[in-house]
């Protein structure tokens, strides 16, 4: 138990600790970084409460793609920085108000502030139920019997994602020399080389 | 066994769609462009063929774990809306292969969206629901900027993806409140919670109220019809004659079996929501379409005014009602399919022409091409014994039926007023100076889908009964 508890403080005091860097680094590139750090971190917590399936796609979905994309768009596009924090002070205390009531959200969903605690021990007794089989297994249990259907469709959909996107975009452009494996393994010594006698005085013609 | 064999025998129309689908796809990808005349015609033969897998045998149930169903109505709706798709494919091709966008994956995605509207028509659960319309509206996004160096069309594909994200996410936000309220996503549970006493609650009113919005939105009816003439307008012209008619259709399936199956017992609560809707298409319809010069944009308004007459006689809740909205889509479909195929010939030196006043003179250059449009036109004004008449005179009985009183008449003055429009359009054709000639299009698939729909037209005016037997037995399928 103590471990776990030691493990949680690590986890979570990197994860806030990079969160915080990802704000305030200078670097854009470094804000990506420790992004990645964030997401890794927190997959870990979601590993520490018995949610392995979350923290895998966590890191599959966000660090895998969402944060590769992030550090495509940082380095094609010149982000100026300095340009970006000049409002900094003036939308402070808006975004400031927005944490504060997220925070007595947060607080009142948990039941510190008194109300709500009987739908947290409604979620426990959930989660009790569902712990006897892991997750990734009870979701496989569901997903290729009962949701076998939406499932499918899915698939169909992310199909029709794919030919819309390569429809919309790919241009086929005449001109462009690209390099043919085949043609030139194919090519032949006849083709490739001509003996020329040249004549003196001559040259090649 | 939750994945039965009569799971795949029950859904066999959508698995061959799919299937074959995706053996073209291969197939494109391997050829290149010289695959694309070959699968067009194949696409539009495998929706054919797909219909008639409706049919032969006809069956019935839930499949895939009770998240599919196919019944009387499902399975009408679905032939309606692949006869649709099939004619929107064969139309496609003399348009794009002069806008030189003609490319194999075309008729592919119109096949997928197709696949889309089968399923949400089918859907039996709120999630079913939703991967469907998400896979009908991607596609659709991508066929409405298919044509990509035209500057418009591209405006109406990002315009339709923008303000179609945002219905869905309404249509989920709804779907995520009823789910919590009733403790389900499937239609059983939920109308079951609702028997249970849980109709009063306050969540599932509002949930209600935002998943009908998200319907409303995807059969552009008033107030959430603001993308449509945009779109209708930009969209490459066969585009807009599949999005006139397929999608529609589809959507208005979905909405009816959605508001009469799972939320039957919150009538008294979404009547209000869909009189207030129709009345307010069926005005919109008329009086926006007055100053359209543009014939794609005044179809579009007219297509929002029809679904006005529809939602009416989803209104009325009753039997009666549902077999209304069936005639009516019925005809619907007909009449669209005939004026699109029209204007897809309206041609001026090899170039598309898209507005009223080029029609001018066509009653004297071209007598059997504006014979048609004259026909759809009065078809479509409702004016007597023609078929649109006959669509509007069941939508009315069944309004009236259900004490309805006051939208039944404010939808009569509405297409008093839309035939004004209607008519201007015969006007321009046989009265109005003709300014230059339109082009004599080569006999061709769009010559033929025109006859075929004022054929039609004229058989489903003289005698309606065979088609008001099938809507009705259609009907049967919400009443067992």
């Amino acid at each position: 138990m103590l471990l776990q508890a030691l493990a949680f403080y690590v986890f979570a005091a990197v994860t806030v600790a990079s969160a915080a860097m990802v704000v305030v680094s200078r670097n854009p590139v470094y804000s990506v970084l420790f992004l990645i750090l964030a997401f890794f971190n927190a997959a870990a917590l979601f590993v520490l409460i018995g949610a392995e399936f979350i923290a895998m796609i966590l890191v599959i979905v966000y660090v895998g793609a969402v944060a590769v994309l992030f550090l495509f768009v940082v380095m094609m596009l010149d982000i100026n920085l300095t340009e970006l924090r000049e409002g900094f002070l003036k939308y402070l205390p808006v975004g400031a108000m927005i944490g504060i009531v997220l925070l007595a959200e947060i607080l009142l969903a948990l039941g510190i502030l008194g109300a709500g605690s009987a739908t947290m021990s409604g979620l426990n007794a959930h989660g009790a139920q569902v712990m006897a089989v892991d997750n990734t297994r009870a979701i496989g249990r569901v997903l290729y019997t009962q949701y076998f259907y939406l499932f499918q469709v899915a698939g169909l959909v992310l199909l029709v994602a794919m030919i819309g996107a390569i429809v919309l975009t790919l241009r086929s452009r005449p001109g462009v020399r690209r390099q043919k494996v085949g043609d030139q393994i194919n090519r032949t010594k006849d083709q490739a080389m001509t003996v020329v006698k040249v004549p003196t005085r001559g040259g090649v013609s | 066994m939750i994945l039965g064999l009569e799971s795949w025998t029950l859904a066999r129309p959508e698995i061959f769609l799919a299937a074959v689908t995706m053996l073209l796809l291969v197939y494109g990808v391997v050829r290149g462009e010289v695959a694309t005349p070959f699968v067009s015609v194949a696409t539009s033969m495998a929706l054919l063929v797909t219909a008639a897998l409706l049919f032969v045998p006809y069956q019935e149930g839930t499949a895939f774990a009770s998240l599919f169903i196919v019944d009387r109505l499902t399975t009408t709706m679905k032939a309606l809306v692949l006869i649709g798709a099939a004619a929107a494919v064969l139309m496609s091709r003399a348009y794009f292969e002069q806008v030189k966008a003609w490319r194999f994956e075309y008729p592919l995605l119109v096949a997928l969206a197709t696949l889309g509207m089968m399923l949400m028509i089918s859907a039996n659960d709120l999630m079913a629901l939703y991967v469907g319309l998400e896979l009908q509206s991607l596609a659709l996004y991508v066929i409405a900027a298919f044509q990509r160096d035209s500057e418009r069309s591209t405006e109406a594909g990002v315009k339709y993806f923008v303000l179609g994200s945002v219905a869905s996410g309404m249509l989920l936000f709804g779907a995520s409140l009823i789910y919590g309220f009733c403790g389900g996503t499937a239609f059983v549970q939920i109308s079951r919670a609702l028997l249970d006493g849980k109709a009063a609650e306050i969540g599932v009113i509002v949930g209600l109220v935002f998943v009908v919005a998200g319907l409303a939105f995807k059969i552009s009816a008033v107030p959430f019809h603001m993308w449509t003439p945009d779109v209708y307008e930009g969209a490459p012209t066969p585009v807009t004659a599949l999005f006139a008619v397929a999608p529609k259709i589809a959507a208005i399936s979905l909405t009816v079996s959605v508001l009469m199956g799972p939320f039957k017992p919150l009538f008294l609560q979404w009547q209000q929501i869909v009189v207030v809707a129709a009345v307010l298409s069926m005005a919109l319809g008329a009086f926006a379409a007055l100053r359209q010069q543009n014939i794609k944009r005044l179809m579009a308004y007219s297509s929002i005014g029809n679904v006005g007459y529809v939602l009416l006689g989803l209104a009325s809740g009753s039997e009666k009602g549902i077999q209304a909205i069936v005639f009516y889509l019925a005809i619907y479909l007909v009449m669209t399919l005939g004026v699109f195929a029209t204007i897809l010939m309206m041609q001026r030196r090899g170039a598309m022409v898209e507005n009223v006043s080029d029609l001018a003179g066509l009653g004297k250059s071209q007598p059997m091409m504006a014979l048609a449009m004259l026909l759809f036109m009065f078809s479509l004004a409702g004016i007597p014994p023609l078929a649109g008449f006959w669509g509007k005179l069941y939508i009315f009985i069944a309004a009236v039926e259900a004490e309805l009183f006051i939208p039944a008449v404010l939808g009569v003055l509405a297409s008093v007023v839309a035939s004004y429009y209607y008519l201007r359009i015969v006007k321009v054709m046989y009265f109005d100076e003709e300014t230059e000639k339109l082009d004599r299009t080569p006999f061709g698939i769009n010559r033929s889908v025109a006859f075929v729909a004022a054929l039609l037209v004229t058989v489903f005016s003289l005698a309606p009964q065979p088609l008001s037997l099938i809507a009705a037995a259609a009907a049967k399928g919400l009443f067992p």
